[in-house]
């Protein structure tokens, strides 16, 4: 897939996680604009390759929105200009030929660089581990209207479910606070039966994970919420905060 | 740690009293600006004296203005404290940072917050004090309205006076509708009411402060 962008990117260039990093300015020419923007990379990087040149390393997986991993803050944004995709899901067509493009890894002391624009994002496991499960049996899938959930409940729960895990919240968050992940972790437990029996403990125990983690503390801005691939709203942090409270004071432990 | 203030000390918990202080200090506004708004009345300070001296001799305001200073310290100690562990949580800086998820006076309370801290000393030397701790009011050489238009004859103390209250707007354009995120108070049926009232108040309310010293440095008010 030949075209006729050219740009000129600045990428954060890191050995590891001990040694200082830098940018590094490449002249990526023949992008077409219907390339997504890893691909853009995957083109520079051939060509580093075929150079002789260490290719720059970059989180990618699915490459179709669903599993998070590719962060990358471009010009100023988590996944970069467009609200409400992943850095997978851009299209070069979102930038002009000849524009300079500047991409960072996410930025935070509790997302470590690990190698170039690669974080380790393995504090958001641990805010899991902490508490993101039902421990009850679940047994086989329940027949359908089994268990009654209201429809906005269901409704809710399956919005805060979409939440991938991406960490762009933190990112783009100017305290680098985990709160609308978290929120979203403990909403789509919260709302649905399954999730009851653990619900006092698990608020107090996450947002615990969360502080220890080193993630700062939400001042409303809402950065979060525009930057989120997954539109999650800020409706989530309210509720984990009605849940937090309501831990604290009723909660035995 | 007893398990009050263990969560009071989580970040949550510091939010919230953030939004509980916040909002206390929002109730004080509403009865500082009635009471002040008197001076519109125009009567050469009559009305508006007698109200300074209701407020002064109530026991029960009397009372409540420890709770309003207590309040007061909470919030700036807090908000001082959550400025400086947020500041921590980003050691390398953006190189570049687009600054369109979010408006610029959401990002910068605490700048708001330290500007609104330094009017409110002058501001307490002004009138606070000289009520307070000195006999030039209680001693009736002088009432709290004289005091006043002396105070706003300096083009300079308008000025920092004027600016105190764009902050406070911004400050509260806000904080105003924050606080009641930060309580979980998000909800279809309210939040909208919230946010336009939230609104409204953080220009109204700064807008009749400001208007004092503007009025009586030009001579408005008799
Ligand atoms: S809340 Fe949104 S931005 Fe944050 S991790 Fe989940 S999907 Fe990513
Ligand atoms: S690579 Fe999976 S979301 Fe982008």
């Amino acid at each position: 897939m030949e075209g006729n962008m050219n740009l000129t990117l600045k990428v954060w260039r890191q050995k590891n996680a001990n040694t200082e990093g830098n940018f590094e300015t490449y002249d990526v020419t023949g992008i077409s604009e219907d390339m997504s923007f890893l691909e853009m990379f995957d083109v520079l990087n051939e060509r580093l390759i075929n150079d002789g040149k260490e290719p720059i390393a970059f989180d990618h997986d699915c490459r179709e929105g669903i599993c998070g991993m590719c962060s990358m803050y471009i010009n100023g944004s988590p996944h970069g200009p467009k609200r409400g995709v992943t850095t997978c899901q851009l299209h070069m067509r979102s930038f002009q030929s000849g524009e300079t493009i500047t991409v960072e890894p996410w930025r935070a002391s509790a997302f470590p660089v690990v190698k170039d624009l690669v974080v380790n994002r393995s504090s958001f496991d641990r805010i899991i581990a902490a508490g993101g499960f039902v421990s009850v049996n679940t047994g086989n899938a329940q027949d359908a209207n089994a268990l009654p959930i209201p429809k906005e409940n269901a409704d809710d729960a399956f919005a805060a479910a979409a939440c991938i895990g991406c960490g762009a919240c933190v990112a783009a968050c100017k305290n680098a606070s985990a709160m609308l992940f978290t929120s979203a972790k403990i909403s789509q437990l919260s709302l649905l039966p399954q999730g009851q029996a653990e619900r006092l403990i698990r608020a107090e125990k996450m947002v615990a994970q969360m502080d220890a983690e080193g993630f700062g503390a939400c001042t409303n801005t809402g950065a979060c919420e525009a930057e989120c691939p997954k539109e999650i709203s800020l409706e989530n942090i309210a509720r984990m905060n009605r849940e937090y409270f309501g831990a604290v004071v009723s909660s035995k432990g | 740690m007893s398990w009050v203030t263990k969560n009071l000390s989580s970040s949550l918990g510091r939010k919230l009293i953030m939004a509980v202080t916040g909002l206390s200090l929002v109730a004080f506004l509403v009865v500082h600006c009635g009471i002040n708004a008197c001076i519109f009345v125009n009567d050469g300070g009559e009305t508006f004296n007698a109200a300074a001296e209701f407020m002064a001799k109530n026991f029960f305001i009397r009372a409540a203005e420890f709770g309003l200073f207590a309040g007061l310290l909470l919030h700036i100690i807090d908000g001082l404290v959550l400025w400086s562990a947020n500041s921590k949580k980003r050691p390398v800086k953006y190189a570049v940072v687009s600054k369109t998820n979010s408006t610029w006076y959401s990002r910068s309370m605490g700048l708001l917050g330290t500007l609104l801290l330094i009017f409110l000393v002058l501001h307490l030397k002004h009138f606070w004090v000289v009520s307070r701790f000195t006999d030039h009011i209680t001693s009736g050489e002088e009432t709290l309205f004289q005091e006043m238009k002396e105070t706003f004859q300096y083009l300079w103390v308008v000025i920092v006076y004027v600016v105190g209250c764009i902050s406070l707007s911004y400050h509260l354009l806000h904080g105003f509708q924050s606080a009641f995120q930060s309580l979980g108070w998000n909800h279809p049926k309210y939040t909208p009411f919230v946010k336009s009232f939230g609104a409204g108040f953080a220009i109204i309310v700064p807008l009749v402060f400001a208007a004092m010293p503007v009025a009586i440095y030009l001579g408005f008010i008799q």
